[in-house]
């Protein structure tokens, strides 16, 4: 029946709607309208600021200097080709004059390009959200469950909840040098912190929203699993976790857009690789191009921010059953 | 004399409320044989719902109890299945698979896999819903919800059926139509089946008895109607028969001359649903 009601009620009524489809061009034309309204203004203004590094940079000159980041970075990328060979013919020259000798090819150490960057950022948010999730959807079950257990955390969730990346960063930094102390580390410690640091803020969503989602099962789907005498585990598999999914992803996407957030901040303060690090290096440097640079990166910044946005919202209508949910 | 099947002995509840205890039902007795149909009818915020519930082990009587064939009743299990009244199906299943979870639950090891898939596929066409049984609750009517809701009951093959006015939330076609269904499966099946009703057509037309409540706080059964007529009953033959309309202004006279229900006065516990006014 609902099936029906489901088909265009335009379709019945044999009406022709124009060719051009308006609402498509709505979709399209009025987007391109708003950047091209905020390109225009951003150029008007940017030349009336003038600041100890020249004018304020406007898109034409942000263009540029995003042209010439992705073009240091293919240079960068032939240099390191070009080093490896340099090796490789020595090398073989080498054997060729001694056979006994023992080859070796050293690392390249070039400095890490914007690009490069862009991917220590994206893996360091990837991770410190993933380690966040993994915490906080199985302690916002337990805690949505046991009103008890709730009371009992809660004044604690709410007093970290707030705190900020920055007062975090000098405690997880000093401990992980205390604690992550080996001769051959697998992941370089700034990567750690900087992770840490990402999973203790951006957690507090996550927790939150998974908590309540499970406290506001529907009470009926609660009485039909005690009526099936439904365990524990497996109340909580079929009943509770999909019950809460709608909750739970409106958490993960709140703790993705602060994940990503923090970490921008943690790369400045602590000099660990990444985007804001790449920021902090410009402002530092403080050349004609600087804050050209700074600006592309700050798009940047938002851009990746978007996409991961986009992503947690493809992956939650994968997931969510309840299709009536209003996604944006 | 052999026992009853079923028993309700004593029955007394109170709330907590934060004015103090609200004691909802008070001395309510019962006794049920095997088969019968019974409905509960009476006022809303009376303690229809409160005696299914205690029967269902949802909550537990402050004195007194129910006796399932000797057996005291202390928690839900699927022995006593109940059809809530708005279907409550998993909203993230199909119908397959609401049913499926029921049958996995109580036939966990009794059945095969393909047993189980028989058993299942059987309960949907027994309510008449063999067409849709891989469609999920939100892309098929209230009325095929309910009627899914009444296959989970049914596959779980329980003593006692409990519905908790299972046909209040459609509308009056939908509803001729599962009663109907109703009498056809409780004629097939010979289930002991407890339903609450708002309805008095509904209580007489289905019924073997219709226990009629009083007024609460601290309500009880006030007079149990044996409803004597051949079954299978036909709703249209019925409409003229004079038993049957003296039947059901015994049920009208009831509620609206002995219990007539003074708004305002009685306080509703917070486990009640806001009834009557559901209409789909």
């Amino acid at each position: 029946m609902t099936a029906q009601s489901n088909q265009n009620p335009l379709a019945k009524l044999n009406i022709r709607l124009p060719e051009f489809n308006i609402s498509l061009l709505a979709a399209i034309g009025l987007p391109v309208l708003g950047i091209a309204f905020f390109l225009m203004i951003w150029s008007a203004l940017a030349p009336q600021v003038n600041t100890s590094l020249g004018a304020f940079p406007g898109p034409a000159q942000v263009w540029e200097q995003a042209e010439v980041l992705f073009q240091e970075h293919n240079d960068e990328r032939e240099k390191e080709v070009a080093f490896y060979e340099r090796q490789e013919e020595r090398n073989a020259a080498r054997v060729a004059q001694d056979p006994t000798y023992e080859p070796r090819i050293r690392a390249y150490t070039g400095k890490p390009t914007f690009i490069d960057q862009i991917g220590t950022s994206l893996v360091t948010v990837l991770v410190g959200f993933t380690l966040a999730s993994l915490v906080a959807i199985p302690l916002g079950i337990f805690l949505g469950l046991s009103e008890r257990l709730n009371q009992a955390f809660n004044p604690i969730i709410q007093i970290f909840k707030p705190v900020s990346p920055l007062a975090w960063l000098p405690l997880v930094t000093m401990v992980v040098s205390a604690v992550y102390v080996s001769d051959d580390p697998m992941f370089e410690k700034s990567f750690i912190t900087s992770v840490i640091t990402v999973c203790l803020c951006s957690l507090w969503p996550t927790l939150i929203n998974t908590a309540v989602g499970v406290a506001n099962i529907e009470k009926d789907l609660m009485n039909v699993s005690q009526v099936l005498r439904l365990s524990t585990f497996t109340h909580i598999r079929k009943i509770v976790i999909p019950a809460s999914i709608p909750m739970m992803f409106t958490g993960l996407r709140l703790s993705i857009g602060i994940a990503w957030m923090v970490l921008i901040a943690a790369e400045m303060l602590a000099q660990n690789p990444g985007l804001g690090k790449f920021v902090w290096d410009e402002f530092q440097n403080g050349s004609s191009n600087s804050l050209s640079r700074i600006i592309a990166a700050v798009l940047t910044i938002g851009f990746v921010g978007f996409c991961l946005d986009r992503a947690m919202l493809f992956i939650q209508q994968k997931v969510n059953w309840d299709k009536n949910t209003q996604v944006r | 004399m052999t026992p009853s099947h079923l028993e309700l002995t004593g029955v007394g509840i109170e709330f907590p409320t934060p004015k103090g205890a609200f004691r909802a039902l008070e001395n309510v007795n019962l006794k049920i044989n095997k088969g019968e149909f019974i409905s509960l009818i009476g006022h809303s915020g009376c303690g229809k719902s409160t005696v299914l519930n205690i029967v269902a082990g949802l909550h537990q009587a402050t004195e007194g109890g129910a006796l399932l064939d000797g057996k005291e009743v202390n928690e839900p299990g699927p022995e006593r299945a109940v059809v809530f009244q708005n279907h409550s199906l998993l909203p993230w299943l199909t119908a397959y698979e609401n049913v499926e979870l029921a049958v996995n639950q109580v036939f966990k090891n009794k059945m095969s896999k393909q047993e189980k898939k028989d058993w299942i596929e059987h309960n949907l066409e027994l309510v008449h819903m063999g067409h849709a049984i891989h469609k999920r609750p939100d892309e098929i009517s209230g009325g095929m919800k309910q009627r899914v809701g009444i296959a989970r009951a049914l596959s779980m093959q329980p003593q006692v059926l409990l519905m908790d006015e299972p046909f209040g939330a459609l509308d009056a076609l939908t509803r001729a139509h599962l009663q109907d269904s109703l009498m056809e499966i409780q004629a097939q099946l010979g289930n002991t089946v407890i339903m609450i009703t708002h309805d008095v057509d509904e209580a007489v037309l289905l019924s073997d008895r219709i226990v009629m409540m009083t007024n609460g706080p601290a309500a009880t059964v006030g007079e149990i109607l044996k409803v004597d007529l051949a079954r299978p009953r036909n709703r249209l033959e019925l409409a003229d028969d004079p038993t049957y309309n003296h039947y059901r202004s015994e049920v009208l006279r009831f509620l609206y001359e002995k219990q007539k229900k003074v708004e305002n006065i009685t306080p509703k516990t917070a486990a009640k649903k806001p009834e009557a006014e559901k209409v789909a």
